[in-house]
């Protein structure tokens, strides 16, 4: 590639430098996308409070979430087929008996699922905190779950302390269900290994 | 068996590809031309073995061996053989795979037709040709290995993804990779020709066929993408300026604007950097796309499996950006003392034109797909940008397109005479104005479709216009008929009236967007049996609700009987399709195409508690059937163009 007539080139590299300075800014950016999860949206609700439901639990008895209010509330959107739902199911139950006695209520919301899997999962899993379906989806719709599953801590006033994406473990529930007692909001939302996508 | 056959010939083609690098670079610094030779074969056994592997996996997808990872998840039992073979393409690994295979038959056919040409261009050419084929190669061996074994054997598979069993999976993505790969011929011979730094119009020449060819199936790609969309997908839409449509779009534009101001240096020795410069972003962007497309960088309705190609895609499309633009300026000092403009009312001016605009539609719309990640990078905001922005920037874009595309194929070259301006478009402007008064006053009461469709008319009427000219002068000196006088205008001036037919087809594409993008009536509506509904000329009456087990899934039809002005369309039946694999039902829409419109019926969903009844969707969406019959006008021009003439010499250079 040498070339006679390079010499009547005036400064080659300064316009490689133009060029580089063109193309670098631009391959960074695409770069940068691979530190972010496009499909990740920040909750606005964190913070603000719960959007309140009425749920028919799978007992039949119906259970409305403003009738919780002064108790410190833990919502998990779950639905039979997920594996992270599976994953997590154990460690939820577990969980739960920690700290039933401790004015806290566990709220399991089946979505998009059968009701006949649904019970069938329950009942793998022996869950004993209540359970219900959003047959309709209108509960999933307003909290803005995108996949499954997804937890929501509500505090004694109502408000949304903490949000958390995929698969949770029963140290960060029960932490986390100490932060809402005292009411602790957390600024950044949790992310699990991973999480079935709908 | 299969696969080991498959994997040690990518390695081997690995090997052919390194050697094809390498053997050119020591022709030139020996001048021994058994390297030459030796950088032809390296070509030549990528092809036989990128071929074998390529029949290995398509073998073993046909006889369904499991063994293999790819076959397991893109085929079942009781797949079809037809989409067992189009199940080469159902996933990354097997895509890279073809897009390699088509890579490697361009680079065959190249080195093949320029045996004893192009001495001093061709060692590069093959050069470059090893160095895409070297990176897909590494790719496919070392990160997205189709290949791949799994043990224990599953007993089935899993099975293609519901959505790409229809027809057009056998012709979208090949003629989607077909335009991608094809850009690779005239990128190869700019980057030899900047290498050797011989820059006059020869590489121009001996690459417009092929960047034809690429151009066509780009294009074709593109149309029967947004047709399977149309057709499969179920929403009425057929282009929702998704990241994944505008990757496959991007390269369209520098590569329609390429192939226009390849003819303005061919004649005036103009635009040389330009022209290098286009041919590389139009490369590049092929390269981009399929980062954009399987690293998952960006929200996409088209859900593509991410996996560890997307970075090296990523530092592919750098090397190539760096490389290509690094050397175009060390070698710009041969680029300088072109020809000037001698005047802006001229044909050069108006490619120019046609140029600067490609460009900045081609900017606007990189700009929008990639702006959620330029946001969240600079300000941490989470955005994203949506169709009605691209539909606001581009359309007056593309409506400038469309006036250029009735004005640079008729204006003179150099300087445009007053008289050369009368003769060619005063007739046809006053033709186009005419039926624009005519359509103001009948049915288009809005600005912007009413300029869409007045710019279509004028852009027919030069067309008309000038050919029946050329035809009126044939007969008077041949004393040909109508017929024959075409025949012969077209044969002797290939490129010129096999471009004016694309342009027709082009208008045809821009009458059926205009068409549905400003009149499409949409209506939802609940119907329970029996029950009507009435839009515009259409009665729809809902009969009742049909449920069938089908092979691979569970369906519910709604029948739905259609009148049309008292017309009876018949029975229509949209349906919604359970697969048990899917969490959610992928619905199956049906229409009726007229050239006036389109009548797109989707059954929404049904109540699971009262029988029979169900909801509906329905669009009314005006013109849209010319849009598909452009892009078989567009093929139809594309062979006039490309068609081999015996008269006047054989092969790629016309």
């Amino acid at each position: 590639m040498d070339d006679p007539q390079s010499s009547g080139a005036e400064r080659p590299w300064r316009r490689l430098i133009v060029t580089l300075a063109a193309i670098l800014p631009l391959i960074g950016i695409l770069a940068y996308g691979f530190y972010r999860d496009p499909r990740y949206i920040v909750s606005p609700i964190v913070g603000r409070s719960a959007p309140s439901f009425a749920l028919t639990l799978f007992d039949g008895s119906k259970l409305r979430l403003d009738d919780l209010r002064g108790k410190v509330v833990f919502l998990n959107f779950w639905a039979s087929w997920c594996p992270p739902c599976r994953a997590e199911a154990r460690e939820l139950e577990a969980a739960w008996k920690k700290l039933k006695d401790k004015d806290v209520v566990f709220l399991g919301v089946a979505i998009q699922d059968s009701e006949e899997n649904a019970r069938a999962f329950i009942k793998e899993f022996a869950i004993t905190y209540p359970n219900g379906m959003d047959s309709s989806g209108k509960i999933n719709i307003d909290y803005g779950v995108w996949g499954i599953p997804e937890s929501f801590f509500i505090d004694a006033e109502g408000r949304i302390t903490y949000k958390h994406v995929g698969g949770i473990g029963s140290a960060i529930v029960v932490a986390k269900v100490d932060e809402a007692r005292r009411g602790i909001v957390s600024a950044k939302e949790g992310k699990g290994d991973y999480q079935s996508v709908r | 068996m299969t696969a080991g056959v498959g994997y040690v010939s990518i390695l081997l083609a690995l090997l052919c590809a390194l050697w094809g690098i390498i053997a050119p670079i020591l022709t030139h610094r020996t001048g021994d031309q058994r390297y030459f030779a030796g950088a032809r074969t390296a070509i030549l056994g990528q092809f036989v073995l990128v071929t074998l592997a390529a029949a290995a996996l398509i073998y073993g997808l046909v006889a369904t061996d499991f063994s293999i990872k790819y076959v397991a998840n893109n085929t079942t039992r009781a797949t079809p053989f037809y989409y067992r073979v189009t199940g080469l393409w159902g996933a990354l690994e097997g895509s890279l795979l073809l897009w390699e295979w088509i890579l490697i038959i361009f680079s065959g056919l190249v080195a093949w037709i320029y045996k004893d040409r192009h001495r001093e261009l061709m060692p590069w050419v093959l050069m470059i040709f090893s160095i895409v084929s070297a990176f897909f190669l590494s790719v496919i061996g070392f990160a997205s290995n189709p290949f791949e074994t799994v043990f224990p054997v599953p007993l089935d598979g899993r099975g293609l993804n519901p959505l790409l069993e229809d027809a057009n999976m056998m012709t979208h993505p090949p003629l989607l990779y077909t335009g991608f790969v094809g850009l690779t011929v005239p990128y190869a011979f700019a980057m030899a020709a900047l290498i050797i730094g011989k820059l006059d119009e020869s590489w121009i020449v001996t690459t417009r066929r092929w960047t034809i060819i690429a151009w066509f199936f780009l294009t074709l790609g593109n149309l029967v993408g947004a047709y399977w969309s149309y057709h499969v997908l179920g929403w009425g839409g057929y282009w929702a300026w998704d990241p994944v449509e505008n990757a496959a779009f991007m390269p369209w534009l520098p590569a329609t604007a390429f192939l226009h101001s390849i003819q303005v240096q061919e004649r005036r020795h103009m635009l040389k950097a330009w022209n290098l410069s286009l041919i590389i972003v139009a490369f590049g962007l092929t390269i981009f796309g399929t980062f954009l497309t399987r690293s998952g960088v960006l929200s996409s309705i088209h859900a593509f499996a991410s996996g560890p190609v997307g970075i090296l895609f990523l530092a592919f499309l750098a090397f190539i950006l760096i490389g290509s633009f690094g050397l175009l300026a060390y070698r710009a000092d041969h680029l300088k003392g072109q020809p000037q403009l001698d005047s802006m009312v001229s044909r050069e001016s108006a490619f120019l034109l046609n140029n600067v605009v490609l460009v900045s539609a081609l900017f606007t719309i990189f700009l929008g797909t990639i702006f959620p990640l330029i946001s969240e990078a600079v300000t941490g905001a989470q955005l994203s940008v949506g169709a009605p922005y691209f539909n606001w920037v581009t359309a007056p874009l593309f409506l400038v397109l469309v006036f250029l595309m009735g004005v640079g194929p008729m204006i003179a070259w150099r300087k445009a005479s007053l008289d050369n301006l009368k003769r060619n478009f005063l007739w046809p402007a006053v033709a186009s104005l005419l039926i624009a008064v005519l359509l103001a006053v009948l049915w288009v009461r809005d600005f912007l479709p009413l300029l869409g469709f007045t710019l279509c008319a004028f852009v027919t009427a030069t067309i008309v216009f000038d050919t029946a000219l050329a035809v009126r002068a044939r007969r008077r000196i041949a004393g040909e008929g109508v017929f024959s006088a075409l025949v012969t205008l077209a044969r002797r001036n290939q490129r010129r009236y096999g471009g004016l037919v694309v342009h027709l087809g082009v208008v045809l594409i821009i009458l059926g967007i205009a068409g549905s993008m400003s009149y499409s009536v949409e209506r939802e509506a609940t119907l329970g049996q029996g029950e009507t509904l009435t839009v515009g000329p259409y009665k729809i009456q809902f009969q009742g609700l049909r449920a069938s087990q089908q092979p691979t899934h569970f369906r519910v039809e709604g029948a739905f009987q259609v009148h049309n002005n008292g017309h009876d369309l018949g029975l229509l039946a949209p349906a919604l399709k359970f697969f048990p694999g899917q969490q959610s039902p992928i619905g199956r829409a049906v229409y009726r195409s007229s050239f006036t419109q389109d009548l797109y019926l989707i059954l929404s969903g049904f109540s699971e508690i009262e029988k029979n009844r169900a909801t509906l969707r329905l669009l009314v969406r005006p013109l849209l059937a010319w849009m598909w019959l452009g892009g078989f006008v567009i093929v139809l021009g594309t062979l006039v163009a490309i068609w081999p003439n015996r008269e006047r010499g054989s092969g790629m250079e016309d």
